[in-house]
């Protein structure tokens, strides 16, 4: 988030220059459509209300259009955005398939197309980037941190995996074992799916702490994401163990309330799925307009590490009111 | 009459069949001879449909022999049995009404060509099939857009198509009117003429003698006799399916008295649009008001709308002496009125609760269900009317669905009886019940009427109306056309009431 | 009397063998599976959580148990769910009190059962038409209250209500073997039961017998959406925060099959809460089972399913008769069909009863 407040300055000051400097056709502010999934989760919410944020921040005029979670909605929503002849499309596709007719239109119509969050199966000249979170470097960012505050000492993981056959799942799963996989003293002693849901993350727990001697024989719980280790530091707590002390915890997503978890002592560390695709979208295609400069393929958003030194509270405050 | 062949085409001997609790067939032995007619006879639950199950397949029989044309079989299911010569037609047809006609005489074997249906030449067939029964139809409309009549002759034709050696047909006069009765007859004649062997179950003595050729009579799981019919009378018929002589076959009528208590019921002006013109009834305490009248002339509309089935749009109903509205059964139980629709399977009997429950729960309904009836209550409720009305079942927690339907109509009888109602509508009191339970019914009306009780009763045995009724209403074309009373209480009078010209007033 | 109460024990024998062999079977691979502790003033162990996780189902199967009596189905059950626990979480959120936020979440829960009942009952819609229309447009409803996200709350009265324990025991078993008693009870003891018996049955003929069924059907759709509204609060209760996106996914799944291992027809008729809340225990004797025995989550649907196979086979109707016959040796009585008598009572000794 730091490196937004710098470009944002940057950016004002260059389209007060290019008011001043430039025609007035130049001058008009750039229209982008964006079409949204949905509103499924709470980060796609939080996705929604930065994209949205960072387009007033910029003078960029959004048009943004949510798919309800249909793919035929999307491909309706990118046609008419072609119609309005915007100048760049932002696009989260809800499946990986089917986009070559549209992405071809748009191709001809000239107008750039970046993915977000996901990408999709097709020729990638049809698009021009993709920002996108690494699933497996979120893992493995998990999986470091836990070695490094072990530290040597032997310590047995529990595991709560995202809906099982789910790429976020597997990925996650993926990294986090690379991440602890040259160290011996770290051992994944259960893993079950928790659904992504904070019940079932709550669910599963308690049964790990009663197949584990009562939770005396677990060190760590990494989950594969906040939601579970939210359900899971209540199993914690009820079973009579203190998280964050007697059982470590580290999740992924870095919303909201885990912050307020950490803030408590009850979670150490997540790992930030950003919301902010759109900033990085943003940034590339101004540099496009501006200098012409054509972007790598694929932009990898930061994983950033979170952990109780970093002020959680004050996230919160910063995150609460995303929309998560 | 034929003279019937001595060739016998299917024997059955010593057909054994046991239930969980009961011996429902004890040895029975039965010959069907080629081209002959052989009615299969017995009071409900004297193992008739037992032995035909056996006979077709749908049971396994626990003991005896079957001999086809001299050959032991033992089919296994009654595709089997199809494919040994053996088709039967249900009182229920079983055939699909969303199909076309075509479709279901060929179920399961339709012709094909290159894997496909041939449809043209499944309709070609079915035309050729069914004209050889007298009936031109459109074969490519649905079943269920004809009569039952037709339905059941397609029925016929299906089965004879598939079988071809002995036919059993269950019932089959029980919903067809008796122009229908007379082209099924003629079908039937001329099936027994090409050498068929033909089974037929009936309760209508009359046909029984208009077309059997030997009659067989089963009692209480056990053969009881079989004789040719040209050396059988009525009453030898009667006394081997009852086991006694039946009183009302020789019950003469007394001349009824005319009634003119107190009204229990009147209405004015009352009809629905499209159901049952508007009429005028009063209701006299201790009476039985006959309604007769041809399918579909208004009979059961009329008991809809008295009961609230229908709600009425037209006049106005009083009981005592206050306007009420009649909107729902609900409100018409409020007001002392009970209803034993036609259709006891579908309006009748909740098949899976027990002899017990459908007694009671009438009662319980008025009661509301805050004011439950103890079991006790209950119990002692089923006993008395299974003692009063003689309904014969092994205990009275037995589904009802299980019961004959002789019993099952005492069953819906005793429920209404336990409101005490002050008028009790019955449609078709007497349908497809054995001769007994007939007899016993028709007795149980005089007696109910007796108590006091007013009746309205509909029935299409215009012999067993004018016993018991008051006075009778004559029904056609959705209207109450003429009432009978005193001497004109006959069932010629009633012929002639509903045959009159429309624009003539019939009757006195 | 005696002889009843072992006809109805004997109705749940299937469910209590099943039971107990799913039971047995946890203890197999899980060797503490009864072990029961008493820590922090509430019973805690494996059997605890079976009788604690399996409330939401086990409510839902009250309902359900009801509705299928009558030849019905509420398919909606699950976003009820999601939209009792919205509502209760807003409504905390919001300040109000407990008892507000429960009178609430109970009135939206019933509310949308009347609008099940009015949809099936008045206007004639299949029932699981008429409720799949609520389970797809609950779960926006719900959506709608929390705006997408997992509206949290920290009202400690709410969260007793999830995890909190009394005499003991978790508050969601207490809840759930209140509220099986109170409407077994309820159903049993007034003319209820047999009335939602035979409207499922037959319902014309009940209607015409003056069975206001209207009025039944609704107020057995009502019931369903109140249990699944106690189930929500529940759920939402016991994560601090309503999940509309989650809460109540997929259960009306496992209510029905809740119901059909109690052994309801889903034909409508006969029926038996208690055989259902067994169900609901099966159910989740499974599901915790699966969680302790430590395999690899790929399989746990296909072990719930063989389990779950296993036990609808072993209740079918050809394997029931098949266990009659071998038995049948020994119970068949030698009773031949009841004579008629010589001559039938003539029916003036009827007279007018009452």
């Amino acid at each position: 988030m730091h490196f937004k407040h710098d470009f944002r300055t940057l950016f004002a000051g260059a389209t007060l220059l290019a008011a001043v400097a430039a025609p007035p056709a130049l001058a008009a502010e750039m229209t982008i459509g964006f079409s949204q999934i949905g509103s499924e989760s709470g980060w796609r919410a939080a996705e929604t209300t930065l994209t949205k944020l960072q387009a007033e921040e910029r003078g960029i005029n959004l048009k943004f259009a949510d798919a309800q979670q249909k793919q035929e909605n999307q491909i309706k929503a990118v046609r008419s955005f072609i119609a309005q002849g915007v100048d760049a499309i932002l696009l989260a596709p809800v499946v990986a398939t089917g986009w070559d007719a549209v992405l071809e239109e748009a191709k001809d119509a000239e107008i750039p197309v970046v993915l977000l969050d996901r990408t999709v199966d097709a020729r990638d000249d049809l698009y021009m980037t993709a920002v996108t979170s690494d699933l497996v470097h979120e893992g493995r960012v998990a999986g470091q941190w836990l070695t490094d505050s072990v530290a040597g000492k032997d310590c047995n993981v529990v595991e709560l995996q995202g809906t099982t056959g789910s790429s976020p799942a597997i990925d996650r799963k993926n990294g986090f074992e690379q991440a602890i996989a040259d160290h011996a003293n770290l051992k994944i002693i259960r893993s079950q799916t928790g659904d992504f849901t904070r019940a079932k993350g709550k669910e599963v727990m308690e049964s790990f702490i009663k197949a584990e001697n009562g939770g005396r024989n677990i060190c760590a719980l990494y989950a594969h994401n906040d939601d579970m280790a939210v359900g899971a530091i209540q199993a914690i707590k009820e079973a009579g163990l203190k998280p964050g002390q007697d059982i470590l915890v580290v999740s992924i997503d870095a919303v909201p309330d885990i912050f307020q978890a950490m803030a408590a002592g009850e979670a150490n560390a997540t790992v930030e799925l950003t919301p902010n695709m759109a900033g990085p979208a943003f940034d590339v295609l101004e540099a496009f307009f501006k200098d012409g400069i054509l972007p790598p393929k694929w932009i990898q958003t930061e994983s950033k590490l979170f952990t109780q030194n970093d002020d959680p509270l004050k996230i919160y405050e910063e995150k609460k009111n995303l929309g998560y | 009459m034929n003279a019937t062949s001595s060739e016998v085409l299917y024997r059955a001997e010593g057909v054994s069949k046991r239930f969980p609790g009961a011996l429902v067939l004890d040895g029975v032995d039965f010959i069907l001879r080629r081209g002959e007619v052989h009615a299969l006879l017995g009071e409900n639950g004297a193992g008739k449909s037992t032995l035909i199950k056996c006979l077709t397949g749908a049971y396994r029989r626990d003991g005896g022999t079957l001999l086809l044309d001299g050959e032991s079989i033992d089919p296994r299911g009654t595709q089997e049995a199809q494919g040994l010569g053996i088709g039967t037609v249900y009182q229920e047809i079983n055939l699909l009404p969303n199909l076309s006609v075509a479709d279901n005489l060929f179920l399961g074997r339709q012709p094909r060509r290159f894997g496909l249906v041939s449809t043209a030449a499944m309709r070609r067939a079915a035309r050729g099939i069914l004209a050889g029964y007298g009936l031109d139809i459109d074969v490519a409309a649905d079943l269920g857009s004809f009569s039952v009549a037709i339905q059941q002759l397609i029925a016929i034709a299906r089965a004879v198509n598939l079988s071809g050696k002995v036919l059993i047909l269950d019932e089959p006069t029980a919903s067809l009117d008796a122009q229908e009765v007379g082209t099924l007859f003629a079908v039937v004649r001329d099936l027994r003429a090409r050498g068929l062997g033909i089974v037929f179950i009936t309760h209508f003595l009359d046909q029984v003698f208009e077309i059997a050729d030997r009659i067989t009579v089963l009692r209480n799981g056990r053969l009881v006799g079989s004789k040719p019919t040209a050396e059988m009378s009525r009453v030898e018929l009667v006394t081997m399916m009852l086991g006694r002589a039946l009183e009302q076959e020789t019950h003469s009528r007394a001349p009824q008295p005319e009634i003119s208590g107190a009204a229990v019921a009147e209405f004015k002006g009352f009809g629905k649009a499209g159901k049952i013109a508007p009429f005028d009834l009063t209701v006299r305490a201790g009476e039985v008001i006959g309604v007769a009248g041809l399918l579909g002339s208004g009979r059961t509309e009329t008991a809809e709308v008295l009961f609230g089935v229908e709600r009425a749009d037209s006049g106005e109903a009083r009981v005592g002496a206050k306007a009420v509205s009649l909107t729902s059964p609900r409100a018409a139980v409020a007001q002392g009125f009970g209803f034993c629709p036609e259709d006891r399977k579908t309006s009748g009997i909740i098949a899976d609760l027990s002899l017990r429950e459908n007694i009671a729960l009438a009662l319980q309904a008025r009661r509301g269900w805050s004011r439950p009836l103890s079991r006790r209550e209950q119990n002692a409720l089923a006993d008395r009317y299974i003692q009063a009305l003689d309904i014969r079942t092994s205990d009275r927690e037995k589904p009802v669905g299980l019961l004959s339907g002789g019993n099952q109509q005492k069953a819906i009888l005793a429920r209404w009886l336990a409101l005490n109602p002050s008028f009790l509508i019955l449609d078709e009191p007497t349908r497809g019940i054995d001769v007994g339970a007939h007899a016993e019914i028709i007795r149980l009306i005089e007696g109910l009427c007796a108590a006091g009780m007013s009746l309205l009763v509909i029935s299409s045995e215009l012999e067993e109306l004018v016993v018991y009724s008051t006075r009778i209403l004559v029904l056609r074309d959705r209207a109450h056309v003429a009432e009978l009373t005193g001497s004109d209480l006959t069932p010629d009078q009633i012929v002639h009431a509903i045959a009159a010209d429309g624009s003539g007033q019939a009757g006195a | 009397m005696i002889a009843a109460a072992q006809a109805a024990l004997r109705r749940f024998v299937p469910q209590l063998i099943a039971l107990a062999t799913i039971l047995a079977l946890n203890a197999l691979v899980f060797p503490g599976f009864f072990d029961i502790e008493f820590q922090n003033g509430r019973l805690y162990g494996s059997v605890v959580d079976v009788l604690n996780r399996g409330a939401p189902v086990a409510l839902l199967a009250i309902g359900m148990t009801l509705v299928i009596a009558t030849k019905g189905i509420d398919l909606s059950v699950g976003a009820v769910m999601a939209i009792a626990g919205a509502v209760v979480a807003a409504t905390v959120a919001g300040g109000a009190s407990l008892a507000t936020a429960l009178l609430f979440a109970a009135a939206a829960g019933i509310a949308c059962g009347l609008w099940n009942g009015f949809l099936v009952a008045v206007l004639g819609m299949q029932p699981i038409v008429a409720t799949l229309i609520l389970m797809v447009a609950g779960r926006g409803i719900a959506q709608l209250i929390t705006e997408g996200a997992i509206l949290t709350f920290n009202h400690q009265g709410l969260i007793f209500i999830g995890s909190g324990a009394f005499a003991g025991l978790p508050m969601p078993v207490l809840i759930w073997l209140a509220l099986g008693a109170a409407v077994t009870l309820a159903v049993r003891r007034s003319a209820l039961g047999m009335l939602i018996e035979a409207t499922g049955i037959n319902r014309r003929a009940s209607t015409l017998c003056g069975i206001n069924s209207l009025v039944l059907l609704l107020a057995v759709y009502a019931v369903s959406g109140f249990c699944a509204a106690v189930a929500g609060v529940i759920i939402a209760a016991d994560i601090k925060g309503a999940d509309a996106n989650n809460a109540g996914l997929w259960l009306e799944l496992d209510a029905i099959l809740a119901v059909v291992i109690g052994g309801t027809s889903l034909l409508g008729g006969r029926f038996s809460i208690v055989a259902s809340l067994l169900g609901a225990m099966i159910i989740q004797s499974i599901n915790t089972g699966i969680l302790l025995s430590g395999f690899p989550p790929e399989f746990n649907l296909i072990i719930k399913a063989a389990i779950i196979v296993v036990i609808l086979v072993m209740q079918s109707p050809a394997v029931q008769t098949l266990y009659d016959f071998l038995r049948s040796p020994s119970e068949v009585p030698t009773e031949t069909p009841r004579q008629l008598p010589g001559e039938a009572e003539a029916p003036e000794s009827l007279g007018r009863p009452q």
